[in-house]
């Protein structure tokens, strides 16, 4: 019967238009900036349309999320090497990056002409990049990360330093990149075995230095400090307790185990984390 | 039975190897094997390519020309070459063919008039690489532009920005020469010219060739005087800015009336040698490129890139094949990829339609919950560059979650399995039905698509089409089944096909391939749990260069829009870094505009977009 389509047709948009509109008077008032009601309209269960309301209301962008990359550096709080840079300019991410956006210079010694681990000079022209990730998926050394700013836009785009972007304009804190990306932070680390630049930890395992090491799980509330506090007394415990749990973990892995072994592996590490998480809590409870 | 057993082998039947036998029987001294180390099929002499083409598709039965792309060997052979792929539309191995000619006065007969589908290939090689096809009706450029001086994608052949032969390049490590590429610019900042430049030596006759040929001019009077109602011809150019071309893409059309009588489709204003970027690039910078050619299908075009190089891989040493969760995640990302196309496409046909975009924000409401687990599992929503040789970027992330970071508080967290559950058996099938209820029924598409731009079955195969385009005519060639790759022969699904080659039925073809994938992501649900913890990418995942066996290979893949086929070639030095020296894409949309012409016919104007909208074409892909 003609009509029927476009009736129906109608009756969908018309849908639509109520169910926005049911969910703004239900949600009255909360329905923006509330962060239970913005998980909610992004989540599977959402109804209705709704707008993001860009530049107000941003989408979190998940961990993996990339775009123009940054160098990590040292925390300016660190006591050994505070803004030192993780880049050994080991030359693997301008040699693997697709349009070649990346140039290095190596320092040199200036007497013995060797060359020293850490780029005199870093440049990445962000017009060519291609937010690929391939640099920071090959760089040996986590040093080289993908961003989550994606807000770059200026109103030059010549000259180095605006759009080419140099060494001060990458470097960001080791900081930074566990805070956009924990659970990438943590994997990291723990195929790292601690926390710092794997020439640190292997600077430390030689000299017997204690290291600081990742928790059990990337989300327990227990995280050992990045650096390790070495006068008071409960924070070396803890990082103690990490190294323990961590070394167990990544003695574990390697071994090919039976599916009941595996069971209470995990069982075990449950365990563990549950206990280093009452632990925290004490301490919380006592500061 | 025993009638089959006493009966002669029938050649259209024999195997690959069998037909290349009776082919050099036929022909001793016009086909040879190609004996170059790492390379398959047979050389045949240029003189002969005609009769030999028409042994091979009529004697044995390779009735599909997948590919037909050049190859310049400047340095090896000092000769070029036109590579053909034949297959059998009733499934199997390529039947591979090659035509050598010197670089000079390269020439090589066409083959239009067995497979019409060569004839934007073959205009394509004559524009990349000069090779001219005597028999060709129309052999003008097709993406570079009438007057372009010189044939891009011969190796001698150096681009404005040009650096260096190969990538890497010297120049950024360990003294990093940084400069904006720009400056590499022969027209310095793009508005300035060399002194003895003139511009008024710059001649551009594309337009008046193109109109020539369209009836301009012709005396309307003359021409229509027996009709009743007197219609003028008219030349119209639909694009290139133009909503419904999908991008920047044109169709000229001569109209009389309102009726098409001839229509050219334009192409290349998006170009940008795609190939030659991909032959100067290392094997694995090519990925990220592959996202771009069609960009709402990157992960099937990733996948396809990274099935061509593996073949070249298996043969050399050290290779292992991709763990079977690598597989598995794979199916996963190319069966969502394929729905989130085609609700794309089925969207962008009802706005083709004339029902403008809201339909279409409909119908990709749930494609953004597949990208939302894409850039969480990727790192990006389109440009995906997700599949590695051997494997995948990263194993699927424990949670879909955004946590806290420097733009927005806010907290999203979904736990991937559940959420990868519900969206595969609920949300999309909800949508998909919804889709079905109502839009199939409907009076207006019914009206509008029925009967519109119909392909019969001969001539979409003898024109190359592919994918919906080649199942909504009767086909049910797929291939997924006629060759299957990855983990599909484990996999029960049908390959859907619909067969009265209208727009109607496209548009069904591609709902029942949407309730197919969904099959296939239910049977991938379990093995995904089954393969937890396995790894997902096999060999050493830190070698960045790797080391790629020397011959050719042609992966191909079943895209959303059609078969994808990579063809490389590799010469690699075995000691310095390795890349391509021959990357062709085998771009679905592009070939598949082929038969855009014919389909259009005798259409009425306002058809024609829909026409171009029910074939599904991404210009990304197309101009390369
Ligand atoms: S790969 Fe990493 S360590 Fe090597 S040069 Fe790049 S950023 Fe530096
Ligand atoms: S993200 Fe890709 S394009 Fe950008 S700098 Fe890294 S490797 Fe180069």
């Amino acid at each position: 019967m003609y009509g029927v389509g476009i009736l129906k047709g109608l009756g969908v948009t018309i849908r639509h238009f109520f169910n926005t509109y049911v969910e703004d008077l239900r949600y009255v008032g909360k329905k923006l900036n509330n962060t239970q009601e913005f998980e909610r309209r992004q989540g599977v269960d959402s109804t209705g349309l709704y707008t993001v309301q860009y530049p107000e209301e941003k989408i979190a962008v998940p961990e993996r999320f990339r775009f123009v990359p940054f160098l990590v550096v040292e925390d300016d709080d660190h006591p050994e090497r505070p803004g030192h840079d993780w880049c050994t300019s080991c030359g693997i991410c301008p040699k693997v990056c697709p349009p070649q956006c990346i140039w290095i210079v190596r320092s040199e010694d200036p007497v013995t002409k060797r060359p020293i681990p850490e780029p005199e000079a870093f440049f990445i022209d962000i017009d060519i990049c291609m937010n690929c990730g391939l640099c920071a998926e090959y760089c040996p050394f986590d040093a080289i990360k993908m961003d989550h700013d994606y807000e770059l836009a200026d109103y030059d785009r010549t000259g180095i330093g605006v759009h080419i972007h140099d060494k001060e304009k990458l470097s960001k804190p080791f900081s930074y990149w566990r805070k956009i990306a924990p659970t990438t932070a943590w994997e990291e680390a723990v195929d790292r075995g601690g926390w710092e630049h794997i020439d640190v930890i292997k600077q430390k395992q030689k000299s017997g230095a204690p290291i600081a090491k990742p928790g059990p799980t990337w989300d327990s509330p227990y995280v050992p400090p990045i650096v390790p506090v070495k006068e008071e007394a409960p924070a070396a415990e803890t990082a103690q307790a990490g190294g323990e749990a961590v070394g167990t973990a990544a003695e574990a892995a390697p071994v090919e185990m039976s599916a009941e072994d595996a069971a209470k592996e995990e069982r075990r590490k449950k365990r563990e984390a549950a206990l280093a998480r009452k632990h925290a809590k004490e301490q919380g409870g006592e500061g | 039975m025993t009638d089959q057993m006493i009966a002669p082998v029938r050649p259209e039947t024999v195997d690959v190897d069998a037909a290349i036998g009776i082919l050099k029987e036929r022909f001793p001294d016009a086909v040879k094997d190609d004996t170059r180390e790492g390379y398959v099929g047979v050389v045949v002499e240029r003189s002969q390519l005609v009769e030999v083409a028409t042994a091979i598709r009529d004697e044995l039965g390779f009735d599909y020309l997948s590919s037909a792309t050049a190859v310049d060997y400047l340095g090896i052979e000092d000769s070029m070459e036109m590579v053909y792929h034949a297959y059998r539309i009733s499934g199997g191995k390529p039947l591979v063919f090659k035509a050598q000619t010197p670089r000079e006065n390269s020439s090589i007969p066409s083959l239009i008039d067995i497979w019409p589908g060569v004839d934007f290939q073959e205009r394509e090689a004559y524009d990349l690489y000069g090779i001219s096809f005597p028999g060709h009706p129309n052999q003008k450029r097709i993406l570079m532009w009438e007057g372009f001086n010189g044939h891009p994608m011969r190796k001698d052949w150096k681009e404005a920005y040009y650096e260096a032969e190969l990538k890497p390049f010297e120049s950024r490590w360990p003294k990093g020469y940084v400069r904006r590429s720009e400056e590499l610019n022969i027209f310095g900042k793009n508005v300035a010219y060399p002194a003895d430049f003139d511009l008024s030596r710059l001649s551009d006759d594309t337009e008046a060739s193109l109109y020539a040929g369209m009836g301009l001019g012709v005396d309307v009077e003359a021409l229509n005087s027996d009709e009743e109602l007197k219609t003028d011809r008219l030349v119209v150019n639909l694009g290139p800015h133009h909503p419904s071309t999908h991008g920047v893409f044109r169709m000229v059309v001569t109209l009389n009336g309102e009726t098409i009588e001839t229509l050219e489709p334009v192409m290349g204003y998006l170009h940008r040698n795609h190939e030659k970027i991909g032959e100067r690039n290392a094997w694995n910078h090519n990925m990220p490129f592959t996202d771009r050619l069609d960009y709402i299908s990157s992960m099937s075009n990733n996948l396809g890139y990274a099935l061509a190089v593996e073949q070249l891989m298996s043969r050399g040493m050290r290779y292992t094949p991709p763990t079977y969760r690598a597989e598995v995640i794979r199916v996963l990302m190319v069966e969502l990829t394929r729905i989130v196309n085609h609700l794309w496409a089925i969207g962008f046909l009802l706005n083709d339609l004339g029902a403008f975009f809201t339909p279409a924000l409909y119908a990709i409401a749930e494609r953004e919950k597949i990208l939302d687990f894409f850039e969480a599992t990727a790192g990006s929503r389109l440009m995906c560059n997700y599949m590695r040789f051997g494997g995948v970027f990263k194993d699927i992330p424990e949670r879909i979650r955004s946590t806290a970071n420097l733009l927005n508080d806010k907290v999203r967290d979904f736990e991937t399995t559940q959420y990868l559950t519900q969206l595969i058996t609920e949300t999309l099938p909800r949508a998909v039905d919804e889709l079905d209820t109502f839009l199939t029924d409907s009076e207006i598409i019914k009206t509008r698509t029925i009967g519109v731009g119909y392909l019969p079955t001969e001539t979409a195969i003898a024109y190359s089409a592919a994918g919906p385009l080649l199942r909504g005519s009767g086909v049910a060639y797929d291939v997924r089944r006629a060759e299957p790759y990855s983990i599909y022969p484990e996999l029960d699904f049908d390959v859907a096909v619909r067969y009265n080659g209208d727009i109607y039925d496209r548009y069904l073809l591609r709902i029942d391939e949407m309730r197919e994938s969904l099959r296939i992501l239910k049977q991938i649900l379990p093995r995904l749990e089954r393969t937890k913890g396995e790894s997902f990418f096999s060999g050493n995942k830190a070698v960045y260069m790797p080391r790629v066996a020397i011959g050719e290979a042609y992966g191909r893949v079943e895209n959303p829009k059609g078969e994808l086929g990579y063809y490389v070639v590799s010469q690699g030095d075995p000691k310095g870094p390795q890349n391509p020296w021959r990357y062709h894409v085998r771009a679905p949309s592009f070939i598949n505009l082929t038969v855009l012409g014919q389909m259009c016919k005798g259409q009425k104007v306002a058809d024609v977009v829909a026409i171009l909208g029910s074939i599904d074409i991404v210009l990304g892909e197309t101009d390369r």
